[in-house]
């Protein structure tokens, strides 16, 4: 492919494109935006203050650890601040304002240390005022010292675990985080906390007082939390309708009656109206993150399902236009922007960094009875991206051979301007997925994908990811015969020297007896973990809205839910393929060199073998250009992977089938930091493959090449892939062409394939900004299963970005 | 076994026809335009291309030249073409593929079994196969028997030929081709001499057979080359000739680019000196003639 010439002119086109996208329908939306956009980000200490206070306070002997939680979140509801957002339409928030981060000290208690990196890192602060440190220093650190969550973990891990987890073999979700990983099915959107409270009157006459005990307390909680979000909402219909009495402008007046009242009904009541149905979400959605810190927070899941009857009755009546649905959804939008990601610390900072916190709103695909989804909300909802175009919500195409072209190809023209949104999947495939994973026909089609690509049955399933399994570590173990090569520790097994390897066969055997030891060490501190979130931290508001967590008595965290997965995040397929592949062409097929000399190419990190490691790069079959040889090599990897975590018996609380996804957020950095040089020619240090995409640069022959080579895996086995591609902006500028890119899409999601999403952005321009940070502030990319603000990226990340294939052509 | 000499195989090409298609593109042509966009599709015999930027001088092709073509000086290779014999020996050391050999004897099976890999495209965009060089032609027995091999499947063929073929062999397999991209490039034979270097009789006589005596599709590429193509006499020779008959109905204009770089990397000389890519208005202004006589026209093909 020859390179485009490309010069100042050219880099900002491309950016006043971007930015004249941007076009939010009015003026109201348009300040709440800017306001949204620019405010910093920082620590509120408020939720820390308030559970502090209320586990010093409250005598909670004989109280069961449900109630007792279910206590703390009544104490919050009661006392969180109820800002409004001037102008807003929809009211509640995560936190003491826009981009006030709540922390949650129970779970991770932030140590002043940790507090003075979250406010000086250059990347991703969070702003610490001195009185939020005083507070920390005085009482929070000093009262959750040895209580926390985070401590347990550490504490009950097993040796092995812990070498591993310092080496950077895995990383853990759950260390500073709770389990979340779910999204809110129908059932959040046509049922009130009185429906709900109704239901758990009716199991508990079923329960017996003396056996059932621990799900009558579980149920106890859960009243006790229905009760304290009436009360929040209440709170804020008070204080709207002081705000109404107040307001000089009698139109905003008006509203904010408005708003009080809808605040009287929901979520103690179903919604009957498309704001009532906003609303109704939100208070959840503020409920379940406030209880506490669930990884990707929430989502409203398959919204334009959800909303569209609401829409239609009422634009049938008269009540509702376009316009002001628009300006709903776009009110709607802000609120998720406005609630950056809690703050993260050492290795999970790393490997999500990133005020992402991954709610992620579905559009399209098919309906509970199979047919096309795609309504007139979907539409809207995928303008209001292309005119909002902030950090969050993320979004989700989901495509089916149902859908009609006219949707997909709208959805196409939404990624031109190159923010990265939307990523696009495979609905026939996830459905496919969730009835591998034995869910119900219709449970299936209610299914879709949150955070990145993970797919779950929508409002019944509990998939909690577990943490990052770096595959090319594992090989570098395994050529050291299980000794990390950075540390000298042997933290492995033993799988013999590879001098004595005789055949490609002997190096791939040790390899999988290596792999098979570390999944083994990650799975036993999965049962653990799992065991100290049952015993210790319940959370009834969420299980309140996850089926069947009433009708079973049990808490989202115990198995209350319909389905329960957990699952293994499989990162740096491409690496590990291209690594294997050269292993196996150069020494054992060619017999270019022998294993030792690639060895200690290796180990000096290629310093006197530039030309070895050219032969690598370029003349050894590389995962992602449809060559069969190093493609095999991918899919017996993914394959042997599934095999071996699919095997072990479901887990010891939640009954949970093991599973795996192919997803890296940030981690592919750190890992890549952790990692010496590979047989794939990549350097120390630097990032690994991303996703199951293939190897930065290392797809040399089109998108076409790059889906032929990802559709070769059996997507269906696992729960969700993740692949990058980065696309020269003439590949969508003209209608035709992106029709063309619709048709090949369709071909890849044929083979099966679970997702694909685009990144519309030059070289050039990328490292424009890299020279002119202030200047491109607003430059947002396609990282992993998310976008992001380029300049707020780190530097190995923005590399690894600009190293990425930039396709030309198809 | 045939075999045919081919110097690319393009997976997911969309300016070759409709849909996604393969395009094979075949080594050889009887013409020598000097503004060829492919040059390493002119001769039928293999090629050496040198991509200087991707050298690392790191000498390995030094050593094997039995032919001491290769020089290097400071860790910059040079390639004496004089001296070189295209042994190939340099390319298969090369571990940039800075060196690279053009050019490769492919049998019918090997082709078919590239173009299947892409059925899924094709099908899903109601794509196919297109026969493009240098000048498919130009290996009649091979090209015949791949579209014999592709009409077996239903795959659809596209063959982008500039048409100089004895009439006798075109009219053979013409029956069998989906779609002609012919290229039509000066009417004037004298000129048509001076610039390709051959006679464009044939060419002329098999475009008038195709656009009367048969029911195929065919498009015009009609390369724009500033002060030779662009010409009002020329485009009025083209317009009148083509009005004879109803058939055409799409003309790709392809505007003259400098693809000095690529001659380079053949380490052959760019004849093309003083002339410039097209202006914009130049280009649209001979749209604008196309159009006005019913033609649909494009940019690119």
């Amino acid at each position: 492919m020859d390179e485009g010439v490309s010069c100042e002119s050219d880099i900002k086109d491309e950016m006043d494109q971007r930015r004249s996208s941007i076009d939010p329908i009015n003026d109201r939306i348009g300040i709440l935006r800017e306001e949204s956009v620019k405010k910093e980000v920082e620590i509120s200490s408020e939720r820390g203050e308030l559970i502090t206070e209320f586990y010093k306070n409250t005598d909670l002997k004989n109280k069961s650890i449900p109630v007792q939680r279910a206590l703390a979140f009544k104490h919050l509801m009661e006392h969180v601040s109820t800002p409004v957002e001037d102008g807003q339409l929809i009211v509640g928030i995560r936190g003491t304002g826009v981009k006030e981060v709540p922390t949650y000290p129970e779970v991770c208690c932030h140590k002043e240390e940790d507090l003075e990196v979250l406010d000086s890192r250059e990347k991703n602060p969070y702003d610490v005022e001195q009185d939020t440190r005083d507070v920390y220093r005085d009482s929070i650190i000093p009262f959750w010292k040895g209580e926390t969550i985070r401590e347990r973990i550490f504490e009950e891990m097993t040796k092995e675990w812990k070498e591993a987890y310092e080496a950077g073999v895995f990383t853990e979700f759950m260390e500073q985080r709770v389990p979340g990983h779910t999204s809110g099915g129908e059932k959040i959107f046509n049922t009130g906390l009185l429906d709900i409270k109704k239901r758990i009157s009716n199991k508990k006459e079923e329960l017996n007082s003396k056996e059932d005990i621990d799900k009558l307390e579980e149920l106890k909680a859960m009243e006790i939390v229905a009760d304290a979000m009436v009360l929040y909402a209440g709170r804020y219909a008070d204080k709207l309708e002081k705000m109404a009495e107040k307001e000089k402008d009698r139109e905003r007046e008006e509203e904010l009656r408005k708003m009080a009242s809808i605040c009287k009904k929901v979520p103690k009541n179903p919604p009957d109206t498309f704001w009532e149905a906003l609303q109704h979400y939100w208070f959840i959605h503020v409920g379940i993150t406030t209880e506490s810190n669930p990884w990707d927070s929430f989502n409203p899941g398959r919204l334009d399902q959800h909303l569209y009857p609401f829409y239609e009755k009422e634009v049938d009546d008269g009540e509702l236009d376009r316009y002001k649905a628009k300006e709903l959804l776009q009110a709607f939008w802000l609120k998720f922007n406005n609630q950056p990601a809690p703050p993260k610390v050492g290795v999970t900072a790393q490997e999500s960094n990133t005020y992402n916190d991954f709610a992620k709103i579905n559009i399209g695909g098919v309906q509970k009875d199979g047919s096309d989804g795609v309504n007139e909300v979907s539409h809207l909802l995928l303008e209001t991206l292309d005119e909002m175009r902030t950090l969050q919500p993320n979004t989700a195409v989901l495509i089916s051979k149902k859908n009609v072209d006219r949707f997909l190809n709208k959805a196409l023209k939404v990624v031109k301007p190159g923010f990265g949104e939307p990523p696009f999947f495979n609905h026939d495939e996830i459905i496919k997925i969730l009835l591998r994973q034995r869910k119900s026909l219709k449970d299936a089609r209610a299914g879709g994908v949150s955070g990145c690509v993970e797919t779950g049955a929508f409002g019944k399933e509990s998939y909690i990811l577990t943490g990052y399994f770096n595959l090319p570590k594992v090989l570098e173990i395994t050529l050291n015969n299980g000794i990390d090569p950075r540390t000298g520790n042997k933290i492995g097994l033993k799988t013999g020297e590879p001098s004595n390897f005789d055949s490609y066969e002997d190096l791939k055997e040790a390899f999988k007896k290596q792999l098979q030891y570390f999944i083994d060490i990650k799975q036993e501190g999965n049962d653990l973990i799992e065991t100290i979130y049952h015993d210790e931290l319940p959370v009834p508001f969420l299980s309140l809205w996850i089926e069947d967590c009433v009708t079973s008595a049990k808490d989202y965290n115990s198995g209350g839910a319909r389905y329960n997965t957990q699952y293994i995040q499989i990162v740096g397929l491409g690496t590990i393929t291209d690594s294997l592949s050269s292993l196996k062409y150069n020494i054992f097929d060619e017999e270019r060199y022998n294993l030792g000399e690639v060895l200690s190419a290796i180990r000096s990190n290629f310093e006197n073998d530039e030309k070895m490691r050219q032969m690598f790069l370029s003349r050894t079959p590389r995962y992602g250009n449809d060559d069969d040889y190093a493609d095999d090599i991918a899919k017996d990897v993914f394959d042997t992977c599934i095999d071996m975590v699919e095997d072990y018996p479901t887990t010891p609380v939640r009954n949970a089938s093991r599973r795996v996804y192919g997803l890296p957020t940030t981690v592919h950095v750190y890992f890549g930091s952790v990692c010496d040089a590979t047989p794939d020619g990549r350097k120390a240090g630097k990032p690994l493959s991303e996703g199951i995409s293939p190897v930065q640069g290392a797809d040399r022959k089109g998108i076409g090449a790059v889906f032929r080579s990802i559709g070769k895996l059996d997507h269906v086995r696992s729960g969700g892939t993740l692949l990058n591609q980065k696309l020269s902006p003439d590949l969508v500028q003209d209608e035709e062409t992106r029709r063309k890119l619709g048709k090949l899409m369709r071909s890849y999601f044929k083979m099966d394939s679970h997702h694909v999403q685009y990144n519309v952005v030059s070289a050039d321009l990328l490292r424009e900004a890299q020279d002119n940070p202030n200047e491109f502030s607003d430059l947002m990319v396609r990282v992993a299963g998310y976008s992001d603000y380029f300049v707020n990226l780190p530097e190995g990340l923005q590399e690894e970005i600009i190293e990425r294939t930039e396709q030309n052509e198809f | 076994m045939i075999e045919g000499k081919i110097f690319d195989i393009k997976q997911f090409a969309v300016h070759d026809g409709p849909g996604i298609r393969t395009t094979v593109f075949f080594k050889g042509c009887p013409l020598s335009c000097p503004w060829c966009h492919n040059p390493e599709g002119i001769y039928y015999e293999d090629d050496l291309f040198f991509y200087e930027t991707k050298c690392i001088g790191c000498g390995s092709c030094l050593v094997v030249c039995p032919q001491d073509a290769v020089k290097e000086k400071n860790e910059v290779v040079t390639l004496d073409r004089d001296k070189c014999d295209l042994c190939g020996k340099c390319a298969s050391e090369c571990p940039t593929t800075a060196l690279k050999m053009v050019g490769k004897k492919v049998t019918v099976e090997e082709v078919m079994k590239e173009i299947e890999r892409s059925t899924v495209y094709h099908d899903t965009s109601d794509g196919g196969v297109t026969l493009s060089g240098g000048e498919p032609f130009q290996q009649f027995e091979f090209m015949r028997e791949l579209i014999d091999r592709c009409k077996e499947k239903d795959i659809h063929v596209t063959v982008d030929t500039c048409g100089h073929v004895k009439p006798d062999k075109f009219d053979s397999i013409k029956g069998k081709i989906d779609l002609f991209l012919f290229d039509l490039k000066i009417i004037d034979d004298e000129l048509h001499k001076e610039y390709t270097g051959v006679s464009n009789n044939d060419i002329l006589d098999n475009l008038k057979s195709l656009l009367r005596e048969s029911d195929n599709e065919v498009i015009i590429r009609f390369p724009v080359i500033p002060g030779i193509t662009d010409t009002e006499e020329n485009i009025s020779s083209i317009l009148d000739f083509l009005s004879s008959s109803k058939r055409v109905k799409e003309i790709d204009l392809l505007p003259y680019h400098d693809v000095k770089e690529k001659y380079n990397r053949l380490g052959k000389k760019y004849v093309v000196k003083r002339t410039k890519a097209p202006s914009r208005d130049k280009v649209e202004e001979i749209k604008r003639i196309f159009e006005s006589e019913g033609y649909r026209v494009k940019e690119g093909g």
